[in-house]
Order: structure tokens, then sequence, then C-alpha cells
């Protein structure tokens, strides 16, 4: 349990640092950007009760939010998918459920599993950030192209980020 | 009474999440609205003194390009010193200094955040309230605009680029000083499009565009861009006109605050005109 706490907070850091130094000033073709923090949200154990869920949604929300100067933005995006996140789990379970204190990741599920999983969240989340960004619905498709290449930049991030972090556990 | 709780209670992880949704998009329009200032942004201390840091890292990075501008800046500014010498030798007036009154002032500053990949974005700055800036200033660069100062804290501020899609400049064409207004459409953080240029306005690709008198934020003359192509569309009676941009967005490292000093003068007397006129 203790265990848990320290590791979700060291990932909480460490995503929001690898976001805010590296990821933030990335820019190709103009403005397509990924966002690989929501990493956080989506490794959280399947366990974790929903309103601790939408509360570290929010919190990783808003200090994303705070360095980029965009308040409201990362934060509404984020309690979105937290809540969405036990639906979206519940509706792609492998058919004779989940192991107990199984966690959302490559290792436990599969790579089958995880990357559903990936793509799921990961446009769920970037549709309602863009579209809340552009704040309107009048340049439709180009925010939505914007949605679609930034969504397979951030999908890519997570695939590789899971290999390496799992690489070093089994070393570990 | 009880069914009600009751159905709050077996509801209660969509309520939460609709009390918390509620809350971001408050937080979100709270902050779009111009006027009132926002104090969880970059220019927050902790966050201002992390990027601080940061900047100082970028900046040892930067050094080799910003010596370059600053190089050819010096170089400019000597070229107008020697100007007016020899102007004012040859007209021989003494001038008198109660005569004229400065109107601007520029304050140096580093920029220790930045970003050009948004639809909106900003800058934060070293220099705020204890330095003299206010909102509303306008910042400029060696080599063109900036934006404009949009909240200011004791010892930062946070400017809205050029790059933003609420900003506006009021721009003239240099040789033929017909005005028109720049924004910026999205995409490529080298272009913007200037509006408002009527058919009848001879203008040609090359041709420098920079600010105009109407506004009290930046200096007459400063340079924005030029003109890249134009195009009229049948039955318009503007032209459509895409300008390069000549501020680097990406590599900005040292700006200028322009401070008006009659902005003030100048805003409230014309606030007088009544609204319905």
């Amino acid at each position: 349990m203790i265990n848990q706490i320290v590791s979700n907070l060291i990932r909480f850091i460490v995503l929001v640092l690898v976001q805010v130094l590296i990821l933030n000033n990335v820019q190709l073709n103009g403005y397509i950007n990924p966002f690989m923090y929501i990493l956080f949200i989506m490794l959280l154990p399947i366990e974790t009760p929903g309103w601790l869920l939408l509360l570290l949604s929010l919190a990783m929300g808003l200090t994303i939010d705070m360095f980029s100067n965009t308040l409201g933005m990362h934060a509404a995006a984020c309690v979105f998918i937290g809540y969405l996140r036990p639906r979206i789990i519940r509706s792609i379970s492998p058919r004779d459920g989940y192991e107990s204190e199984a966690n959302p990741n490559v290792t436990d599920m599969g790579f089958r599993w995880f990357i559903s999983y990936t793509i799921i969240m990961v446009l769920l989340h970037h549709f309602v950030l863009f579209f809340i960004e552009a704040f309107s619905f009048v340049e439709f498709f180009s925010t939505l192209f914007r949605v679609i290449l930034s969504s397979i930049l951030t999908i890519l991030l997570i695939i590789i980020s899971q290999y390496l972090f799992t690489s070093n556990k089994q070393q570990s | 009474m009880r069914a009600l709780f009751l159905l709050i209670y077996k509801f209660h992880f969509f309520f939460f999440f609709l009390v918390l949704e509620v809350f971001c998009i408050y937080l979100l329009v709270q902050n779009n609205n111009y006027q009132r200032a926002s104090f969880v942004n970059s220019s927050n201390v902790l966050v201002g003194k992390f990027y601080d840091e940061v900047g100082v890292f970028n900046s040892f990075v930067n050094l080799k390009t910003t010596n370059k501008n600053l190089a050819e800046e010096n170089a400019r500014l000597r070229k107008l010193i020697a100007d007016t010498s020899m102007s004012s030798k040859a007209v021989k007036v003494s001038v008198n200094d109660s005569l004229y009154k400065q109107q601007y002032q520029y304050i140096t500053a580093h920029v220790i955040n930045n970003s050009i990949n948004r639809r909106s974005n900003y800058l934060t700055l070293n220099k705020g309230r204890a330095d003299g800036v206010r909102r509303e200033d306008g910042v400029i660069a060696s080599n063109g605009a900036v934006g404009k100062v949009k909240y200011v804290s004791e010892h930062f501020c946070v400017v809205m680029s050029l790059l933003h899609k609420d900003t506006k400049i009021s721009a003239r064409i240099k040789k033929n000083k017909y005005s028109g207004e720049l924004r910026w459409e999205g995409g490529s953080a080298t272009q913007a499009s200037l509006n408002d240029i009527a058919v009848h306005v001879p203008i040609a690709i090359g041709d420098t565009v920079v600010t105009s008198s109407y506004s009290p934020i930046y200096p007459e003359g400063i340079t924005l861009g030029t003109i890249a192509h134009f195009e009229l569309k049948p039955g318009q009676n503007f032209y459509n006109i895409t300008v390069n941009l000549s501020t680097t967005f990406g590599n900005l490292t040292y700006v200028y605050i322009v401070n008006n000093l009659f902005k003030n003068e100048q805003v409230k007397l014309e606030s007088e005109i009544p609204q319905h006129d």
C-alpha cells in the first residue's frame, strides 16, 4: 500500500517534469504537441476509489495548467477521462475479469489490452483538450486533425515508455 | 428528502465528477476573462522562480545567437547616434529640452518561459511591478513586436504573445501609411495575416509592415514583418495579405518592455467618446 503511494507520487513528479521541461517544447509542424502526463491517470491501480481518481486527475491537470498558463484546460480534460476510466476498464475487461491487485499496465494486462486502453484514453483526452482550447467548433476539422496527429505521438510515447519501464523492473 | 439523499449517494461518482468539471470550466472562463487577473499562473512566485532557474540554463545554451543579435542591435544603435549628431550640426539648432517630453521608457527583460506551439501563446518575463511594469504595456524585441503584458506580479510578468488568438495589432504599410489590422490565424509561428487593406491601395510583395500610430501600446514604426503574398477574392473590397513576421518567436531571450508615459491620458480621453456615437 505504502509502496503504491510512493511509486505513484514519483511517477506524478517525473511525468510533470517530463511534460513541462521537454514535451511542452516539442513543436512538430506548428502546433502538434504530445501530452504524455495522462499516463499517471492511466496507471493508477484498478481498485482506486472513484472520488480519489477524480481528485488525483484534477491535481494532475491543475499542476500542468499552472506550468503552461492554461488554467482549467488540462484540469477539465483530466477530470473527464478520470470519470470515464472505470467505464473504459470495465468495457474492455478480459473474459474472466480482472485479477485482484492487477495494475493497468503492459506487464499485468498484456500488449493487446494495453494498446486498446491507451488509444481510447488518449483520444478522449486529446479530443476534449483541443476542443476546450479552441473553445469553438468553427475550425472543427483543423482541430480534429491536430487531435489525431497529437494522439498518435502521445500513444507512441506511452507505449515506448512502458517497455523502457518494464525492462528496468525485470532487471532489478 | 431521504430519497434525494439515496439518489445522491447512488450516483455520488457522477455528481462529484460534475462538481469538479464545473469548477474547471469556471476556472477556464474566469481566466479567459480579460479584466480579471488570475493569480495561479506563471507570474506566481513559486512557478516563476522555477522557470527562472530553467531560464538560466536556456540562456546559456542560446548565448551565441543572443550575442549575435545584441551585436547587430549595437551596430544599428551606433548608426542612429551618428545620424542624429550629423543632422543637428547641419541644422544648428540648439534643442531646448523642455520642449520635448519623454513619451516612451524601455525596460530590458529576460524571457524565462515561452511557447509558440499553442493557439494562444504566452511568455513570462523576469520583470514585474517593482521594476515599473504595468498591465497593457507593449513588449518588443530587437527585430520586431512581441506582444503586450497581460498579468503583472511583484517580480514577474506574463505577456500575451503576438501568436495569440485574441491579438489584434493596428498595423500600417510603411511606404504609403495605409493602416489595417494584424492578426495571427494559428499554424506557423512565422506568419500572420493583415486585414482591412482596401483594394485601391498599391502593395507589393516585400513591403514592410510596421505598427501604426493609433495604438497606445506600441511606439509608431516598430517593424512587424514583410508582405509574403496577397490575394484578392472576387467581389471583395479588401486584400487577404500574409505577412512574414520579423520577430523570431522560437528563440527570444532578451526583450524590451515599452512603457508609454502618456497612455493613461490617451485612453482616458478616448473613453469620453459616448458609446452610442
